[in-house]
C-alpha cells in the first residue's frame, strides 16, 4: 500500500492471553470478568517471600503457537524479569523472557482479499504474566487496583516490519486470531483484552532506507490497528513532506478522537534493567515433547481454507468466511462426514440461515440442529426432492425441535412435485392466464420468462420443481 | 541448672519422659527472655501467651504420643525475614513495622506440624543486608559475651538468643554468612544448608540466589535436630532440590578417622587476625590428631568473591525490594503529591541507609550499558568459584577456614565505613556464591574472652560429612563457652 508515494512499513507486537486453567505462576484461576480482588493470592499479589512456580501448560500452549508460526523452539531458555514501577504490578517486576525467546525466526503466510499470499517473519514469541487493572470511582479520590488479571498468562508475538501498510496488518492479525482459536490456546476476546497489540510504523520512498519508526500502544481492537495505522503513516508522510524529521518515540492511539499522542520519546526511554528471574529454573523443554506439541497441531485457518477450496470447490471467500468462525467450521466439516455430499449447498446454509441466528448469540450446539439432520436436509434439496423454500421451513422446524425430516415433509406436504403431467396442467393454466406475458417473450422480453416460472411455483404453492417447471413451459411456448 | 540452659537434644529426651512439660520449658525460656533482653535486645516480638497455648498443645500431642518429631515442645526463635502467618514480620524495617503477613513459610508449616513452640522474632539488619545487626530499624542487638560488641548479622538476634538462652535453637538465614558470622561472633553452632536443601518459600527475598535459611543451635547435635525438621523439597520453591533426604542427627559420628581436610592459604591471609587464624589450625591440628588427613588447597578466585558476591547480591535485592512501593501494604509516606512521588518518598522514608545504598548498587549494575561490565562478569566469576570448589572437593571432603576475620568488633565501630563492614564477609561469601553447605564452629576466644568461629565447608548436599567434623570437633575441644549474663 502506497501513500502519496511512501511505502508504509508495519511491525506489530501482539500480546495474547492464554486460556490455561491457573495463572502462570499460582494456582488462581485464569478467568474473566469475577469480583475485584477474589481471584488472588499471596503469590500473584506478590507478598514478600512468596515465589513463583511455572505453569507447564502456558510453555506447551506458548510451543504450539511457535509451531503454528513455523518457529524454531528454544526448548531450553530461561525467564527474565523485567523491572519497571506500577501500582497494577504488585512484585515491580514482570517475569517474561528477554534474550532467549521461547519461539523464535518463524513466520506466518496470510492470504490477502485477492487470494495473493503475503509472508511475515516472526521475530519471536515468548511467555509472560499480565498485570493487574487500574480502576477509578467516583466515590473514591485516587485510584483502585484490580488484581484478578496479575498473573494471567500472556504470550507476546513478535513480527517482523514486513507488513507494508493497514491491509496487511489486519490480514496479519486475524491469521493470528484465528490460529490461536484453532490451536485453542486463547480465547481471543478482544471486548476483554484477551489480545492487544502494539503498533510499529515508519514510512520511506521505495528504494531508500527505512524510516525512523513510531510505537502506537493502546490499540485495543483490530479496527483501531488500522485507524492507527492510517493516521501514523500520514501524520509521519506529512511531516516529512513539510520537510522535518520523524522522531523515534512511543505514542498513543486515541481511538475515540482518532489521534495519536507521544507518551515518550527515545532519550526518556525505560530502562527495564532485566536480568535471568532467580527464582525459577531454566526451562528444558524435552525434544520429544517439542515433537508432540507439533504432531499433534491441529490443521491450521490456511490449510482448512485452501482445503475447502481445493476438495470442496467453495470459493476462496465462502472457504475464510467459514474457518473464520471454528464452530461453523466444525459444523461444516461434521456434516460432511455425516454423509453430505453438496459441500457448495452447504456452506451456503452455514454463512445463511445458520450465521443468521449464530450472529444472534444463539450457538450450533443450543439447537437441535444436528449434523446428520442438516446433511440430509442438504441432500433433499440438492436432488430436488424438496424446493429451497420448503427446505427453509424444514430447516426452521429442526432447529427448534428435535423433529424426523421426512414426517415433517409428509404433513406438510412439502415434497417437489417433479410429476410433468401435474406440471404440464399448471403450465397450461398459467400460460392461459398470462398471454401478455407470452407475447412479450416471444417478442423477445426473455425477463418475462422469469416472470411465468414464478407464476407457476406460486400456483403450486412452491412445491413445483422449478428447473423442470422452467423446461415445460419453454417447450409449451416455442409449441 | 534451668531448662533454658539444656540443650535441645536433652530437652527432647526429658519431654518424651515426661520428665518436664513444653509449658514449663517455654516459661523457662520466655523467663529467660525477660531477665536478660533489655541487655541483649535479640527479640522483635514475644507474646507469652501465644507460645504457652502452643505449648500446651506440644504437651498434648506429646502425651498422646503421636509427636513424631524430636523437636516437639521445643521452643525456637525465628529471624524476622522469615514469614508468620498471623505474627508481624518486619525484616527489622520501618517499611514493614506494622506487617502481618497472611501465609506461613514453609518452614514455619513444618515447625507447626512439629509440635514446636514460637518464643518469637528475631532481631536482624534491615532485610538481611548487614553484618552487626546495627542496621535494624527498631534496635541494636549486643553480643551476650560483651554488650558493648555487636552479636555480627545479618542475623544477630538469633545468634544472640541462642547464645544466652533466649531460645534454645533458632532459625536465621544466610546470604553471603548471615548465619555463620554472627554464630562465629557469639560462639555458637550455625549451619548454612546447601542452596535448595530448604525451602525459601516465606522467606523474605535479599539475593534470591544466594538466600538460604539455616539453623543456630548450642552444639552440634541441635542444629542437626533443627536442620532434619526444616530441609526437604518444597513444590512451592521453583529451586528447592527434588530429593530426598536422611536425618543428620541420626546420622552423626565422631569418627573422623581418614577424613580429608584441605586448607585454603587464600583464607588465612590479608585481613585475618593472627589470632583467628591460630585458633582455626590448632583446631584442624586436633582433628588431625583424631585420624583427619589434612592437605593445603588453593582457591584462587577467592579475591575476586566479595566483588562477585556484592554485585549479584545488590542486584537481585534492587529488584526484590521493589515491590516496597506503598501501594499495597507496609508504609506508605504522608501527604504524597501523585504516584512518582508517593514511591519516592516513601521508598527514601521507608528504608534505611544501607538498605538504600544496596538498592542503588543493584540498580547501577543491571542499568543498561553497565550490565554486562558488572553483572555478566559477577556471574561469569561464579561459574569460576563455583568450578574451583568442585576441583577441590576431587580430593577433599572438608574445607576449613575462619568464619570471619576477627572476633565481634564493638558497636558503632564500623557503621561509618561499609567497606570495612563488608569485608567481615570475606571468608563467608563465597560458600553462598557456590550454593554449598558450611558450618561455623566456636574454636576459641580471644583474651578478653570473644568467641572465635571455624568454617567447615563441604560438597553439596553433603551436611552429614561437616556436621561429623564439626561434631568431632566440639568433642576434642569439650563443649564451647556460655556467656555470662
Amino acid at each position: 500500500m502506497m501513500i502519496k508515494g511512501y511505502e508504509v512499513v508495519v511491525g506489530l507486537e501482539v500480546h495474547a492471553e492464554l486460556n490455561t486453567k491457573t495463572k502462570i505462576y499460582c494456582s488462581c484461576r485464569n478467568s474473566f470478568g469475577l469480583e475485584v480482588n477474589t481471584q488472588v493470592c499471596p503469590i500473584c499479589l506478590g507478598m514478600p517471600g512468596t515465589l513463583p512456580t511455572l505453569n507447564e501448560k502456558v510453555v506447551e500452549y506458548a510451543i504450539k503457537m511457535g509451531h503454528a508460526l513455523n518457529c524454531k523452539i528454544n526448548r531450553i531458555c530461561k525467564q527474565d524479569r523485567k523491572n519497571y514501577f506500577y501500582p497494577d504490578l504488585p512484585k515491580s517486576y514482570q517475569i517474561s523472557q528477554a534474550d532467549i525467546p521461547l519461539c523464535a525466526d518463524g513466520y506466518l503466510d496470510v492470504i490477502m482479499d485477492g487470494g495473493e499470499v503475503k509472508r511475515i517473519g516472526v521475530e519471536r514469541i515468548h511467555i509472560e504474566e499480565d498485570a493487574g487493572k487500574l480502576l477509578h470511582s467516583d466515590k473514591f479520590d485516587g485510584s483502585l487496583v484490580d488484581f484478578n488479571r496479575c498473573g494471567v498468562p500472556l504470550i507476546e508475538i513478535v513480527s517482523r516490519p514486513d507488513m507494508r501498510g493497514s491491509d496487511e496488518a489486519k490480514a496479519y492479525l486475524e491469521t493470528i486470531r484465528s490460529i490461536l482459536k484453532y490451536i485453542d490456546i486463547s480465547d481471543c476476546k478482544m471486548q476483554e483484552g484477551s489480545i492487544r497489540c502494539d503498533v510499529n510504523v515508519s514510512v520511506h520512498k521505495p528504494g531508500e532506507p527505512f524510516g525512523t519508526r513510531c510505537e502506537m500502544k493502546n490499540v485495543n481492537s483490530f479496527s483501531a490497528a488500522v485507524r492507527g495505522i492510517d493516521y501514523e503513516a500520514n501524520r509521519q508522510i506529512e511531516i516529512l513532506e513539510a520537510g522535518g524529521t520523524v522522531t523515534q518515540e512511543t505514542r498513543r492511539w486515541d481511538d475515540q478522537k482518532g489521534v495519536s499522542v507521544s507518551m515518550r520519546t527515545k532519550e526518556d526511554a525505560q530502562d527495564y534493567r532485566y536480568f535471568p528471574e532467580p527464582d525459577l529454573l531454566t526451562i528444558v523443554v524435552p525434544q520429544e515433547k517439542v515433537d508432540e506439541l507439533k504432531r499433534t497441531l491441529p490443521e491450521l485457518p490456511n490449510a482448512k481454507i485452501m482445503r475447502y477450496v481445493r476438495d470442496y470447490g467453495l470459493s476462496h471467500y465462502d472457504a475464510a468466511m467459514i474457518v473464520d468462525v471454528v464452530e461453523k467450521s466444525a459444523f461444516f466439516e461434521k456434516c460432511i462426514e455425516a454423509g453430505c455430499k453438496s459441500p457448495k449447498l452447504l456452506s451456503n446454509w452455514i454463512l445463511g440461515e445458520i450465521s443468521k441466528f449464530m450472529n444472534e448469540g444463539t450457538a450450533i450446539e443450543d439447537t437441535k440442529l444436528t449434523p446428520k439432520k442438516m446433511a440430509e436436509l442438504v441432500g433433499l434439496i440438492d436432488s430436488g426432492k424438496i424446493s429451497t423454500a420448503a427446505g427453509k421451513t424444514v430447516f426452521d422446524i429442526i432447529v427448534k425441535e428435535d423433529a424426523d425430516i421426512q414426517k415433517i415433509i409428509e404433513e406438510k406436504g412439502l415434497a417437489q412435485v417433479s410429476d410433468d403431467s401435474a406440471l404440464e396442467a399448471i403450465a397450461d393454466e398459467v400460460l392461459k392466464a398470462n398471454e401478455k406475458s407470452v407475447s412479450d417473450y416471444l417478442g423477445g422480453k426473455t425477463n418475462a420468462l422469469g416472470y411465468l416460472v414464478g407464476q407457476c411455483m406460486k400456483a403450486s404453492k412452491g412445491r413445483a420443481n422449478p428447473g423442470r417447471m422452467k423446461e415445460i413451459i419453454l417447450s409449451k411456448i416455442n409449441g | 541448672m534451668k531448662l533454658y540452659e539444656y540443650s535441645a537434644y536433652e530437652l527432647s529426651e526429658m519431654l518424651r519422659a515426661k520428665k518436664i512439660s513444653s509449658r514449663e520449658l517455654t516459661e523457662s525460656v520466655l523467663d529467660r527472655v525477660d531477665e536478660v533482653d533489655g541487655k541483649v535486645s535479640a527479640y522483635l516480638y514475644t507474646d507469652r501467651e501465644m507460645s504457652l497455648k502452643a505449648a500446651d498443645e506440644a504437651d498434648r500431642l506429646i502425651a498422646s504420643g503421636k509427636a513424631a518429631s524430636r523437636l516437639a515442645g521445643i521452643p525456637i526463635g525465628i529471624k524476622d525475614n522469615i514469614s508468620t502467618k498471623g505474627i508481624p514480620t518486619t525484616c527489622a524495617s520501618k517499611m514493614l513495622e506494622n506487617y502481618v503477613p497472611v501465609f506461613n513459610a514453609t518452614v514455619m508449616d513444618k515447625l507447626a506440624a512439629a509440635g514446636c513452640v514460637i518464643s518469637g522474632k528475631l532481631n536482624m539488619d534491615e532485610f538481611a543486608m548487614g553484618s552487626s545487626t546495627e542496621n535494624s530499624y527498631f534496635k541494636t542487638t549486643r553480643n551476650p559475651f560483651d554488650t558493648d560488641c555487636v552479636p555480627g548479622g545479618s542475623s544477630g538476634g538469633s545468634a544472640a538468643a541462642v547464645a544466652c538462652g533466649e531460645a534454645v535453637v533458632a532459625l536465621g538465614s544466610d546470604t553471603g554468612g548471615s548465619i555463620r558470622q554472627p554464630a562465629s561472633l557469639c560462639g555458637v553452632v550455625g549451619l548454612k544448608p546447601t542452596y535448595g536443601s530448604v525451602s525459601r518459600y516465606g522467606l523474605v527475598a535479599f539475593a534470591s540466589s544466594l538466600d538460604q535459611i539455616g539453623v543456630f543451635g548450642r552444639c552440634v547435635r541441635d542444629a542437626a535436630l533443627l536442620q532434619d525438621e526444616i530441609q526437604g523439597s518444597d513444590p512451592m520453591d521453583a529451586t528447592s532440590a527434588r530429593r530426598s533426604y536422611n536425618s543428620l542427627y541420626d546420622g552423626l559420628c565422631g569418627d573422623i578417622s581418614g577424613l580429608k581436610i584441605g586448607i585454603p592459604s587464600e583464607y588465612f591471609g590479608l585481613g585475618i587476625k593472627p589470632e583467628v587464624s591460630e585458633a582455626v589450625m590448632k583446631s584442624v591440628k586436633e582433628l588431625e590428631n583424631r585420624g583427619a588427613k589434612v592437605t593445603k588447597i588453593s582457591l584462587p578466585s577467592t579475591e575476586y568473591a566479595l566483588s562477585a558476591y556484592y554485585i549479584i547480591a545488590c542486584a537481585e535485592a534492587s529488584s526484590n525490594l521493589a515491590r516496597f512501593d506503598g501501594v499495597k501494604y507496609g508504609y506508605r509516606a504522608k501527604d504524597c503529591d501523585g504516584l512518582i512521588d508517593m514511591y519516592e518518598k516513601t521508598r527514601s522514608e521507608g528504608f534505611g541507609r544501607e538498605v538504600k545504598r544496596r538498592i542503588m548498587l543493584g540498580t547501577f549494575v543491571l542499568s543498561s550499558g553497565y550490565f554486562d561490565a558488572y553483572y555478566k562478569k559477577a556471574k561469569l566469576l561464579q561459574k569460576r568459584i563455583q568450578q574451583e570448589f568442585d576441583d577441590a572437593f576431587k580430593s577433599v571432603d572438608v574445607i576449613i577456614t575462619p568464619t570471619s576475620p576477627s572476633e565481634a568488633f564493638r558497636i558503632g565501630e564500623r557503621v561509618s565505613d561499609p567497606l570495612a563492614m563488608y569485608a567481615a564477609d570475606i571468608c563467608t561469601v563465597t560458600v553462598n556464591i557456590a550454593g554449598l553447605p558450611a558450618v561455623s564452629v566456636p574454636c576459641g576466644y580471644s583474651a578478653s574472652g570473644l568467641p572465635y568461629g571455624m568454617q567447615i565447608i563441604g560438597r553439596k548436599f553433603d551436611e552429614q560429612t561437616i556436621l561429623n567434623a564439626a561434631f568431632a570437633h566440639e568433642n576434642a575441644f569439650g563443649g564451647f563457652a556460655k556467656p555470662k549474663i
